[in-house]
């Protein structure tokens, strides 16, 4: 069940033990038989990922219209349309929003993960089952828990209404323009658990048990114990996981467009890139030039955030 | 005595922190088994009990069942096909720029699926290959591919060189020794990427939604749910049934096929 795990670590041991299997080479078959067999995947890789990220970067720098289909019109304007985009007055609060969006989201994700991981790390009868289980939302169609959160968070039906009425609490409009943002954050929250435990308790799974019997026999207790022994020595676990964490929330669409179209204060630069590639839910028109701009910011922070994570890796490895 | 009550207490805990995460799975169960008239009771469990929802969206969701069914097996087909003789390369052949190849596989991983989306539809529109399935199929390969081709080379640099050099020995060619050796040791690897592949596929929004909008009767299952979402009227039984519909490949597969994950788990942690 806890299929995240080989995931994971095959992630990131991959580059490492490439690696080292590179220095000593018993075998030595000819250059190309290995050529061969790679090519279908650089071939794959040029048709499949270069070209249509070409593709996003070309009409980013032209200017698309729904017109240019048939005409095939698109008249270069080098960066005219990202003047238009950054200018533009919903530019900064959708960053702000993202922001927020992504900020919010790890913190939760991390602090209640951890929390989880260091809770299952003593195994205790049903514990493997209970891990288990946890992974069932991170499998499950997001659309298909996106759904349930928009109806949970109905405001006149919504069972969590229901739930803080009993307290007394007014029913809050989980969905409207100004509190979408912090619907669409706990969604992701919750939908980002599953992953930072498999992460995380991996992770607990490599230090070495000694330390805790040693920090115990100084007169260590549990909180001790997990401010002097677990979080540093979780440190780089820590740092893999929220990189990439960054990075699927940064890219997150589905969850947000399901429960409010991007609308009000739930936008973020993905599902407003979204919205106006597509004509659809905060912008009516389609906008390819624009949505290719936003297109071509995220691909610049994906690039980025590739480059810091080989650096990490590598100090780590050291 | 006192550690048989304090692991008791844990299961107690353990047990009620996955009440809670898993509350939203239960509710959409609870929602989809409720006549229409009670759901907005918000009652705890479905005391109004119908089968209805179920018979009107069976009929209903059969086709896009099949599509989501065709594009998942298509989708594992493509990826074991790329990924398997990839990570064989990558892992035991020699390959020139092999470092620069993970970099890109790394990288891969991180794009955003809305900037692939849009670079796709600019291109299927001009190959006539919008609204087609072998269209959405090989969209839907790209969020595998790159973590397929991971795993095998994480799992097959496991594989002892001795045996791979006794195939040669044996006179058997590189491709030999791939079908004949190394794929059926990795099988549980394949299995996993196969696995993942179809969950990924099955549960694709944003491709389907953007590259096979037009498709009709022809479009996955995430579509047949966001058909009912984007109607005005929204039937909240038969969209939970539909939804539960959706969730089944998930459960049965991590049912079903959790003796091969566990296997490609512990093939991971070796290496760890």
């Amino acid at each position: 069940m806890s299929t995240g795990v080989t995931t994971v670590t095959a992630r990131r041991s991959a580059p490492s033990g490439e690696h080292e299997r590179g220095r000593r080479r018993g075998l030595r078959p000819t250059q190309w038989a290995g050529i061969g067999f790679v090519a279908p995947l650089v071939v794959y890789l040029v048709v499949l990922y270069a070209y249509p990220l070409y593709e996003n970067v070309s009409m980013s720098l032209h200017r698309f219209t729904r017109a240019t289909f048939v005409t095939g019109q698109a008249p270069f304007v080098g960066f005219d349309v990202y003047r238009e985009v950054i200018g533009s007055p919903q530019f900064w609060p959708t960053v702000r929003q993202t922001a927020v969006f992504v900020v919010v989201s790890l913190v939760f994700q991390y602090a209640i993960g951890l929390g989880l991981a260091v809770f299952f790390r003593r195994s205790f009868p049903l514990s493997s089952l209970l891990r288990g289980l946890f992974l069932v939302p991170w499998l499950l169609p997001i659309i298909v828990s996106a759904t349930t959160w928009q109806w949970m968070m109905d405001a006149d039906s919504g069972v969590i209404n229901r739930f803080l009425g009993l307290f007394g609490a007014d029913p809050v409009w989980w969905l409207n323009a100004q509190h979408s943002l912090m619907s669409v954050t706990i969604a992701n929250i919750w939908l980002g658990i599953p992953f930072n435990l498999v992460i995380l308790y991996s992770g607990l799974q490599n230090i070495p048990t000694d330390l805790y019997e040693a920090a115990s026999l100084d007169g260590a207790g549990a909180w001790r114990q997990f401010w002097h022994v677990t979080f540093p020595l979780l440190r780089p676990v820590t740092a893999i996981t929220l990189l990439l964490g960054f990075v699927y929330t940064l890219k997150v669409v589905d969850i947000i467009w399901i429960m409010t179209l991007g609308t009000g204060s739930s936008q973020t630069l993905a599902t407003w890139a979204y919205a106006m590639a597509f004509g659809k839910g905060a912008s009516s028109v389609i906008r390819y030039s624009q949505a290719s701009v936003l297109g071509t910011i995220l691909l610049l922070i994906a690039l980025v955030m590739g480059f810091v994570y080989l650096v990490v890796q590598r100090r780590q490895e050291d | 005595m006192a550690t048989v009550r304090r692991t008791w207490w844990r299961t107690a805990l353990g047990l009620l922190f996955t009440a809670v995460m898993l509350f939203p799975l239960y509710w959409m169960l609870n929602v989809s088994f409720t006549q229409r008239s009670a759901i907005r009771n918000a009652d705890l469990f479905p005391r109004h009990f119908t089968l209805d929802h179920y018979q009107v969206v069976l009929h209903q969701q059969l086709p896009f069942l099949g599509t989501s069914l065709v594009v998942g097996l298509g989708t594992v087909a493509l990826t074991l096909v790329i990924s398997a003789p990839a990570g064989y390369a990558l892992s035991k052949l020699l390959v020139p720029g092999r470092r620069a190849l993970s970099f890109v596989l790394l990288v891969a991983q991180m794009i955003p699926a809305v900037v692939m989306a849009l670079g796709f539809y600019t291109i299927y529109t001009r190959l006539g290959i919008l609204d087609t399935l072998p269209g959405l199929i090989l969209a839907d390969s790209t969020i595998a591919v790159p973590f397929g081709v991971m795993l095998f080379v994480a799992f097959m640099s496991g594989i002892p060189r001795e045996l791979l050099q006794a195939a040669e020995i044996d006179g058997a060619s590189t491709w030999r020794t791939f079908r004949s050796v190394v794929m059926p040791i990795a099988r549980n690897s394949a299995v996993t990427v196969g696995l993942f592949a179809f969950l990924w596929a099955w549960s694709d929004f944003l491709f389907a939604s953007s590259l096979n909008r037009g498709g009709g009767k022809l479009r996955p299952i995430t579509m047949g749910l966001y058909d009912y979402i984007g109607s005005q009227n929204q039937e909240w039984g038969p969209l939970m049934a539909t939804a539960v519909l959706a969730s089944v490949p998930t459960a049965i597969l991590l049912i079903v096929a959790q003796r091969y994950v566990a296997a490609g788990v512990t093939a991971g942690a070796i290496k760890d």
